[in-house]
């Protein structure tokens, strides 16, 4: 009788261990309610066609008259929900974690695959992603299937921003000022990539903000962010470290 | 990288809604006088919200401006707030007129500016200002060699005017153009018109649908092609509907925007987003991104778009390696009538916000005034396809020669960007603008709105049918409160406001309860009364 109340235990523990399986801290985000699409079935599925995807907040980037613009994951991948129907009472509910079932429709916008006119549902269940470090995959077709991840790059030298030899521009070509979004070039084995901190993102009260400001060219950086695409990879960076 | 233009919609979509509760409650300040004397011994420190294209020639010129201003009038001090774009303006000066913390100096649309007059003498009028012998256009008092009021363009200034004042001055102006794939056009075995017509572009756009055996575009040999991309749908929508005379509004504010033409407008666009020929920059993304890689023929977008168009274009998002080689025509919008073409008037407009110091606001319209000078007008207008609006800068030797130069580089004489700046000199009398009232700027939204909600359901399998575009009507009149602004659609119905709150039901039961007793009471010593 011990022995199977044993074998019992430890099938129960090994049940258990699977269902952490993931990188992540939390419960079991495995499992897809009933109807939802697994992310394979989502990245399948056409443009324009209505998908209801089930994924845990990793950020929030804005709300404005009832809507919200999340960054989102699961185990599988990651997700951007553009301008989701969201009351401001439950925006405040949105913390990183927090798993929500969302119904939208599946569109791209110069090349950024997102989920828009979505309303969401609160559910049961809580996942913050790690970073996964992608430093290998920049300059390569395999880094667009990690699209909206939040994601680390190791290493990076920043680059000046333009010919005045800055570290950073407010907006793209330093017309902006402070407040805006700020824009970084870093490279990696000779290849450059622009880096942004977008500011509803993260704001100029933010560290990442503070941080980005300080770089000098020069200097060896790891960063976080999210995994966003505008005419080719521009990840949203939320966290850099200087080395 | 222009990414960020994008969250202008979730702002702009949100704040035409404010105007109806934004300005509520304030009391409003004195009308304003104009000084005497400008007071050149005190300091007075003014603020200028200005818009730029996401430019960082047009911010140096802003700086440039300001520090020659300072220089002229050392005891007024310009602090320089940049935006890029205009939602985000009228979001903050709403927001700040409530607080009284409004600027100085705001770019502006005159749209916007019907909204702030909702608070009372909150936006200067202008027209003594214009006409002040000391202080006025031009007047002997001022420090520098500005225009004077017959030196603005008439049409430019008319537009600032409504509600029997001016309540802005243009600062530059613009129009929108259709930067066309020349080289594909003639590829597909058509050649341009003299005036581009709606019914040459559609059929165009169609041609160019054709795929080969590997299912590639026939015209471009790749898997994308849009081939027409509209930036500004509700410009889009404003237009057609002027070109062919159909209802938009009255200048009193009524809503004549959901009527028969703009259904025909809907179904002919849904038509051609079916077929997969047409697009729009909400839905798909920059035109100029589209044309430059040779997925799109022809990218509707406004003249001060014009430097990020075409193959040499100084302004590009994509990657070098993606921009395809091709000719660039710049020509009007589309039109339904070659011989009567109608295209709009935009661009920003600078206005004066009130103070309780007329000092203050004098230094305010000086720094106008200066920004109307022919150094800042030309250097301006050269950053892209705006037009000065003043003929004292149209005139000026300094830019005919820049008109002349047309295509010496790419760069200042990028001759896409001068052409689509002729484009509006050739055409300042055929241009429009709509009806300013308080409202309108919402209008303005819902007409885009249409053409945005119609493309999406198409590309989601949905028929346009009579039901559908009537219910599209009612949401849209709904969704922008159009209905407590004027006419509203035809269809539409009283909004439902929903159940009374319960504290309103709890309040109206017991002044109810309260009436009850008082009555039962009356009653009771009339009887008594009556016993004894």
């Amino acid at each position: 009788m011990k022995k199977l109340t044993s074998l019992l235990l430890v099938f129960a523990m090994a049940l258990a261990c699977a269902g952490c399986g993931s990188s992540g801290k939390g419960g079991d985000t495995d499992a897809k309610s009933e109807g939802v699409m697994t992310y394979e079935e989502y990245m399948a599925a056409d443009l324009e066609s209505e998908v209801v995807v089930e994924a845990y907040v990793q950020a929030k980037q804005s709300w404005w008259e009832n809507q919200a613009t999340v960054y989102a994951q699961d185990k599988d991948g990651g997700y951007f929900f553009y301008n989701m129907a969201c009351t401001e009472e439950d925006y405040a509910k949105l913390t990183p974690g927090t798993k929500i079932k969302v119904t939208g429709y599946k569109a791209e916008w110069s090349g950024e695959v997102e989920i828009i006119d979505a309303t969401f549902e609160i559910g049961e269940g809580s996942y913050v992603a790690e970073a996964e470090d992608v430093t290998s995959l920049l300059g390569s077709d395999d880094l667009i299937k990690h699209q909206n991840k939040f994601v680390s790059f190791k290493g990076l030298t920043v680059e000046a921003a333009d010919e005045s030899g800055a570290a950073f521009l407010y907006n793209w070509d330093g017309s902006g000022q402070e407040g805006d979004d700020l824009y970084f070039n870093v490279s990696v084995d000779g290849q450059t990539y622009t880096f942004t901190v977008e500011s509803y993102l993260c704001d100029s009260s933010t560290d990442v903000y503070a941080a980005v400001k300080g770089l000098n060219v020069g200097d060896t950086i790891d960063a976080e962010g999210f995994l966003y695409w505008y005419e080719g990879v521009n990840p949203h960076i939320t966290s850099v470290k200087v080395k | 990288m222009r990414a960020k233009k994008r969250k202008a919609f979730l702002i702009l979509a949100a704040i035409s809604l404010l105007f109806l509760t934004g300005c509520h409650g304030r009391e409003g300040m004195s009308a304003f006088a104009i000084p005497e004397e400008f007071d050149r011994t005190g300091n007075y420190e003014i603020s200028f919200w200005a818009k730029n294209d996401t430019n960082k020639t047009q911010t140096a010129i802003y700086e440039q401006a300001i520090s020659d201003f300072e220089a002229l009038y050392p005891n007024i001090k310009v602090n320089l707030r940049l935006y890029t774009d205009y939602g985000k303006i009228y979001n903050d000066v709403i927001t700040n007129i409530a607080t009284d913390t409004t600027p100085n100096v705001c770019i502006t649309y005159p749209d916007h500016i019907a909204t702030y007059l909702t608070g009372a003498n909150q936006v200067v009028p202008l027209e003594e200002l214009f006409a002040d012998e000391k202080y006025g256009l031009g007047g002997s008092e001022v420090a520098f060699d500005a225009p004077k009021a017959e030196e603005i363009v008439p049409g430019f200034l008319e537009e600032c005017a409504f509600g029997g004042h001016y309540y802005a001055v243009p600062y530059m102006r613009s129009t929108e153009a259709c930067y066309i794939n020349k080289t594909y056009v003639e590829a597909l075995g058509f050649t341009l018109p003299e005036t581009l017509t709606w019914d040459f572009v559609w059929e165009v756009s169609e041609a160019a649908l054709e795929k080969d055996s590997a299912g590639n575009f026939a015209v471009n040999g790749q898997k994308v092609m849009i081939p027409f991309i509209y930036k500004s749908t509700d410009n889009m929508m404003i237009q057609m509907l002027r070109q062919k005379d159909a209802g938009y509004s009255t200048k009193e504010g009524e809503i004549l925007l959901f009527n028969d033409t703009t259904k025909s407008f809907l179904e002919t666009i849904a038509e051609h987003v079916r077929s997969g020929a047409f697009s729009t920059f909400k839905i798909s993304s920059y035109p100029a991104n589209f044309l430059n890689a040779g997925q799109c023929i022809f990218a509707v977008d406004s003249t001060a778009g014009a430097t990020w168009m075409g193959t040499n274009a100084p302004l590009c998002d994509i990657s070098r390696d993606k921009i395809v080689d091709f000719e660039t025509a710049v020509m009007p919008i589309p039109q339904f009538f070659p011989e009567n073409p109608k295209m709009i008037s935009q661009g920003p407009s600078v206005c004066i916000f009130n103070k309780e110091d007329s000092q203050e606001v004098l230094a305010s319209w000086l720094f106008v005034q200066y920004l109307l000078t022919n150094e800042v007008q030309t250097a301006y207008s050269e950053t892209e396809g705006y037009v000065p609006v003043t003929l004292k800068a149209q005139n000026s030797a300094e830019y005919q020669d820049y008109l002349s130069r047309c295509g010496e580089d790419n760069g200042t004489y990028y001759d896409v960007k001068i052409k689509a700046a002729n484009l509006l000199l050739e055409n300042m009398e055929n241009t429009f603008v709509t009806p300013v009232f308080n409202g309108s700027a919402s209008l303005r939204d819902a007409s885009g709105q249409l053409i945005e909600k119609t493309v999406k359901s198409v590309r989601r399998g949905q028929e346009i049918t009579d039901e559908y575009i009537e219910e599209l009507y009612s949401d849209t009149a709904s969704l922008y409160r159009l209905n407590q602004i004027g006419g509203g659609p035809r269809s539409a119905e009283k909004e439902d406001l929903g159940e009374l709150p319960r504290t309103a039901v709890w309040l109206l039961s017991a002044l109810l309860g309260a009436w009850g007793l008082i009555i039962l009471y009356v009653i009771f010593r009339m009887i008594k009364r009556k016993a004894f």
